[in-house]
């Protein structure tokens, strides 16, 4: 670092960032030479909650909580950690339920975050587009599970609510609509030109830092990494459904790995998880929706239960891992861990921002979709503040060997 | 451009949102309520409510029976036991006797809406009704306290 270098702190909080994050930025003039991300500023506890306070029933309608956005995706994600944990199976017709409930919040998800770009970008106009367009997500999924946001839908062993024949309905007309609409929010987004002179070649993340980063969800597939839970450990309805990662070259027959393409990724997913709702409602199968309709009995089997189970659901932002581990006599989790996607996503920031201009930080940031509140019960690893902030493989490798050899020692 | 000839069409539509409570934003929320009162203006209604809508929880007190199961899923503990002041009879193994049974209180500005009690109640005496505007100043006011008295 040298005396022209100025050091700009953005955050925790600041306008362009929605939730709390630091960014330390070191500019020359208006060229980024280094960056630092510093997180954590958010932490709420949720985890010790869930070992400490919560019986399992409860930790359901907590993990709704940690994020507003992914309210499906982390509750599904525990039900099947604990699901894995007790070996209990899912009925047919549940886990139809959940795939349709699970893209149905992928396609509010990513329109909400079309909006979000559409800002960052001072778009305004676009914004309030894409978000009135969000409007019909969100009214069917206020008439399919009876709330706007938190849905309240899983539950240990199956679904608490079924669609009938008025909601499936109502989600048929929904998706009509998208289908209609989906010309118009690819021509506006897609085919325009201020749009794409903010977002080409903005905020490059090439595949190798992609896979050495191990970024997830629709960051990886923009950058060309064809990852996908749902393609590579389907659950619920998905392994019937045809599923395949989206990449852009789908779309322009090329992988770039900037903002424009991570805009086709969400758009073209949007399209996706219409027709996969399409199929789900098609091919859903009838009978129950619960293994265990007894509540009761339900707790005193969780109660008794012991054991450790892992959940994997792909997010609208990337892939969530939930760990759960069971002991008898004991209500709460013994252990509940949660993995985030903006976990991973956000050490990808480094080499996009890296080289960018200070006005590409709010798209750069927002491209990614980070959702701190997500984020924030994982601690974070902490460096000395001097070093860079970049774990390469050699690095780890070198850790590895390091700790081999001093379990070595003390054995 | 795309977007301009959107933009133009927006233009002569009605507006996507619905106006509630008044067409504009009244200067004075209490002042404008004491006029709705007296009649001299009108509320323009909420959007409906759809049907499983999960509103204001409601309590049917002389179904229960106090087993507890409510407090034990709730996961903002909103819910808690209550004794009853009427002392009523009751058949127990020691024959009959008089006593205050176990009732609950549930307390709205806690509850999260997820209807998990509604659920697990064996007499099924909770239910969610569609009332949804609760705001209040006041976390212990009277509207936001369910125990079947009121």
């Amino acid at each position: 670092m040298n005396d022209t270098t100025y050091t700009i702190p953005v955050g925790p909080v600041h306008p362009a960032l929605k939730e709390p994050i630091e960014l330390v930025l070191n500019v020359e003039g208006e060229k980024i030479v280094g960056v630092d991300v510093i997180c954590s500023q958010v932490h709420r506890g949720i985890e010790w909650l869930g070992m400490n306070r919560n019986n399992t029933v409860q930790n359901i309608y907590l993990s709704e909580r940690v994020c507003g956005i992914c309210n499906v995706c982390h509750p599904y994600c525990m039900v099947m950690a604990v699901e894995d944990a007790l070996g209990m199976e899912v009925p047919e017709r549940a886990n139809y339920i959940r795939t349709i409930v699970a893209e149905l919040e992928r396609i509010h998800s990513h329109l909400l975050w079309a909006g979000v770009a559409a800002h960052e970008i001072g778009f305004d106009t676009v914004f309030h587009y894409s978000w009135a367009l969000r409007e019909e997500i969100m009214d069917t999924i206020e008439y399919v599970t009876g709330n706007r946001v938190t849905k309240a839908i899983m539950m240990v062993g199956g679904v608490r609510r079924d669609i009938d024949k008025d909601r499936r309905e109502r989600i048929e007309k929904a998706m009509e609509y998208y289908l209609q609409h989906f010309h118009k929010i690819e021509d506006i987004f897609l085919h325009d030109k201020t749009i794409k002179m903010r977002t080409r070649n903005t905020g490059i993340l090439t595949k190798e830092d992609a896979l050495k980063l191990c970024a997830v969800g629709p960051l990886a597939r923009a950058s060309g990494v064809k990852k996908d839970v749902r393609q590579d450990m389907p659950y619920g309805a998905y392994a019937e459904l045809d599923m395949r990662a989206i990449t852009p070259d789908m779309y322009t027959g090329e992988i770039v790995g900037d903002v424009y393409d991570r805009i086709i990724v969400r758009l073209l997913e949007v399209k996706q998880s219409v027709e996969l709702i399409k199929g789900a409602l098609e091919n859903m199968p009838s009978g129950p929706i619960l293994s265990e309709k007894n509540y009761v009995k339900l707790l005193s089997i969780l109660k008794r239960a012991e054991g450790e189970g892992i959940g994997r659901v792909e997010a609208p932002r990337g892939e969530d891992i939930h760990y759960v581990r069971l002991e008898k006599g004991k209500e709460s989790f013994l252990s509940w861990k949660i993995r985030a996607p903006t976990y991973n996503n956000v050490l990808p920031w480094i080499p996009m921002l890296l080289g960018g201009e200070i006005a590409d930080v709010p798209i750069v940031a927002a491209s990614t979709d980070p959702c701190m509140s997500c984020l924030n019960r994982v601690t974070v690893v902490d460096e000395d503040k001097n070093k860079k902030y970049e774990i390469t493989k050699d690095y780890m490798h070198e850790q590895s060997l390091k700790k081999t050899r001093r379990l070595m020692r003390n054995e | 451009m795309a977007m301009l000839t959107e933009v133009w069409k927006l233009v002569f539509k009605r507006p996507f949102t619905n106006r509630f409570p008044a067409k504009y934003a009244p200067k004075n929320v209490h002042h404008f309520l004491r006029r709705v009162q007296e009649g001299k203006e009108k509320i323009v209604p909420p959007v409906p409510t759809p049907p499983n809508f999960r509103g204001k929880i409601e309590y049917d007190m002389d179904k229960c029976v106090g087993c507890g199961l409510c407090i034990k899923v709730c996961p903002t503990k909103a819910i808690e036991f209550r004794q009853c002041e009427k002392a009523e009879i009751l058949h127990c193994k020691e024959g009959v006797k008089l006593a205050t049974p176990l009732k609950i209180r549930i307390y709205v500005s806690r509850c999260c809406f997820c209807a998990q009690c509604t659920e697990i109640c064996p007499k099924k005496c909770l239910s969610m009704s569609s009332e949804f505007l609760l705001a209040n100043e006041d976390k212990m006011a009277k509207e936001l306290i369910v125990d079947g008295l009121h």
